[in-house]
């Protein structure tokens, strides 16, 4: 690991000013995916900007009736939440079908919208991949795909946001809040908050260098049955295929976005028309145009069947 | 970009990346240890360190204070051999610095119990032999522990059907708060089992 200096701000003024002066600073929060990147050099900063000293720790009400949910709370935190369990419950299946115990525990909000891809080539420094090392080509497309993206990929990756949480605030409507070095507030819609890769897959998401994630909010609660599936190599504790939260309707209206499958959680409000007409009208409008390699084509049926489950289950 | 300049694109990278780290990042020069000073009260003791801010918690515990129950398996936080008890909850301490815990309160195996004088949970270990080579066991002890706790105090998880009815420390329950601990000996049905006796004497 390269050496860091360290520091510790009171204030996300000054926590933002400290990484926007340094291009070489990032924040770090629960550390779980920075540290990780860190030890193998895939993330070399010379300096930290530790966020947990921020108080931004709560969730809160908002006046709209919907929660504001501070970018430091824990992913256990969140998920245990009488509110979100009560109101949001996509929310908190999504969480608990994330990662392990230990890691919910560290594992922040902010952090976990910012988790890197968990493409085998971005780990392994001795390939070439467009992400970790811009220009350098990408391994996944002659390679080993079957957990890599299907849509919304471009020619220079097709890497996955890899996230649970994500997932289910797309289907929410959730909001970032972010402030930048010079106090000035932003929201964005977590809809428009990774980016795709484009020509530039080494920039994973929209925010500006040294803006930092205060806080995500969610709208008022949606009625319906509130779905996380996800399907994976083993029963807990590994990353998503394909993943579906869905908030359901008895009558089979509703919302669905899909994990494991894109660059960022993926959704097509429009295709949300078709729900009552079964799963498989609705994944051929969502993944209409979709590229999958040859190991990872499963995904497409993967996700149908999902859905299918998913839509069984609100019946139920 | 045409087929060449991937190539050597590739070639490029895969000689950059095997260069030091330091030499890559042309920081060999500045690339100096940077230290800091770090309290922590560990099984119950002050403990003051001169730390390189790179410490992990872990090798803070075994390195510089010779607490050598908590092992490291991946350092990746993937196996969970690491896991200590940190301000009441459980963490993979691979991955986390001491320096982000100036203050806190960390109880490693060490200060769960001692040979003397065991925790309920090691006492079940050993009685329902929730271990062979051992290796894992710190961790899954510490782990444990903590996952009693948790569903004590209500947390549900991915198996829990009602996230609304409280949580039972079934079988079920206790295999997925426990997924974040490997065992390569595959002890597992009788981690389950100790897990299960101590819960069971709790309520
Ligand atoms: C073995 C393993 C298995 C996992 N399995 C899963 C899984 O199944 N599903 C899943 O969803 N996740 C999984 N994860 C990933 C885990 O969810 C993430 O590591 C975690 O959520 C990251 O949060 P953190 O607070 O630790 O982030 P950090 O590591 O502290 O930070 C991550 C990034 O966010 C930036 N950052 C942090 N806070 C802010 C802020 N407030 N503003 C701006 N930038 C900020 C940091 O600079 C850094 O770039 C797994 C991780 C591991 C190690
Ligand atoms: S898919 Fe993206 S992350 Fe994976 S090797 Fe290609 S460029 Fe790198
Ligand atoms: S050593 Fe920490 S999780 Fe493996
Ligand atoms: S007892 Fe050997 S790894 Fe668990």
């Amino acid at each position: 690991m390269r050496s860091f200096t360290y520091e510790r701000p009171s204030t996300p003024a000054e926590a933002a000013a400290s990484v926007a002066r340094n291009p070489e600073a990032k924040f770090i929060a629960g550390g779980t995916n920075l540290l990780d990147l860190m030890k193998l050099q895939i993330e070399t900063p010379s300096h930290l900007v530790d966020v947990n000293g921020l108080s931004l720790d709560r969730i809160e009400p908002t006046p709209e009736g919907g929660l504001r949910i501070g970018a430091l709370v824990r992913n256990t935190d969140l998920a245990a939440d009488p509110r979100v369990r009560t109101d949001y419950g996509v929310l908190s299946r999504a969480l608990l079908a994330g990662a392990s115990g230990q890691l919910r525990n560290k594992a922040t909000t902010a952090g976990n919208l910012l988790q890197r891809t968990r493409c085998p080539y971005f780990y392994d420094t001795a390939q070439p991949c467009n992400k970790r090392q811009p220009g350098s080509g990408c391994s996944a497309l002659d390679g080993v795909s079957r957990q890599l993206a299907v849509i919304g990929a471009s020619e220079a990756c097709i890497a996955t946001h890899p996230g649970d949480m994500a997932v289910a605030m797309r289907v929410l409507d959730a909001t970032v809040e972010t402030v930048d070095a010079k106090g000035t507030e932003r929201k964005i819609p977590v809809a428009e908050f990774h980016r795709l890769p484009g020509d530039r897959p080494e920039v994973d998401t929209h925010l500006k260098p040294g803006e930092l994630i205060t806080a995500v909010t969610l709208p008022a609660p949606k009625a319906g049955t509130h779905i996380y599936r996800k399907v994976r190599d083993r029963a807990s504790y590994a990353y998503a295929l394909v993943s579906v939260a869905a908030i359901l309707a008895k009558d089979g209206t509703g919302h669905v976005a899909f994990g494991g499958v894109a660059p960022r959680p993926w959704r097509v409000e429009a295709a949300e028309a078709d729900l009552r007409k079964g799963a498989k009208a609705v994944t051929d409008r969502v993944f209409a145009g979709a590229k999958p390699t040859e190991h990872n084509a499963y995904k497409l049926k993967l996700a149908e069947r999902t859905l299918t489950a998913a839509l069984n289950q609100a019946r139920a | 970009m045409s087929r060449r300049d991937l190539v050597a694109g590739a070639t490029a990278a895969a000689a950059l990346t095997t260069l030091p780290a330091g030499v890559r990042a042309g920081t060999a020069a500045t690339d100096k240890p940077v230290m800091a000073t770090v309290n922590l009260t560990v099984n119950g003791q002050r403990r003051e360190l001169e730390l390189d801010t790179r410490t992990s918690l872990l090798d803070a515990a075994r390195e510089h204070l010779h607490l050598t129950g908590s092992k490291k398996g991946c350092d990746h936080g993937q196996c969970g051999a690491c896991t200590m008890i940190v301000d009441g909850r459980r963490i993979n301490a691979c991955l986390t610095l001491a320096v982000m815990h100036q203050g806190a309160e960390i109880t490693t195996i060490e200060g769960l119990g001692q040979p003397e004088n065991l925790h309920p949970m090691q006492a079940a270990f050993i009685k329902h032999d929730g271990y062979q080579c051992g290796y894992c066991t710190p961790g899954q002890i510490c782990s444990g522990v903590a996952v009693l706790a948790e569903i004590k105090a209500g947390i549900p998880s991915h198996v829990t059907a009602d996230l609304n009815a409280a949580v039972t420390a079934s079988e079920a329950e206790i295999r997925e708060r426990m997924s974040g601990n490997i065992c390569r000996c595959g002890a597992y049905s009788n981690i389950v089992e100790a897990m299960t006796e101590v819960a069971g004497r709790q309520s």
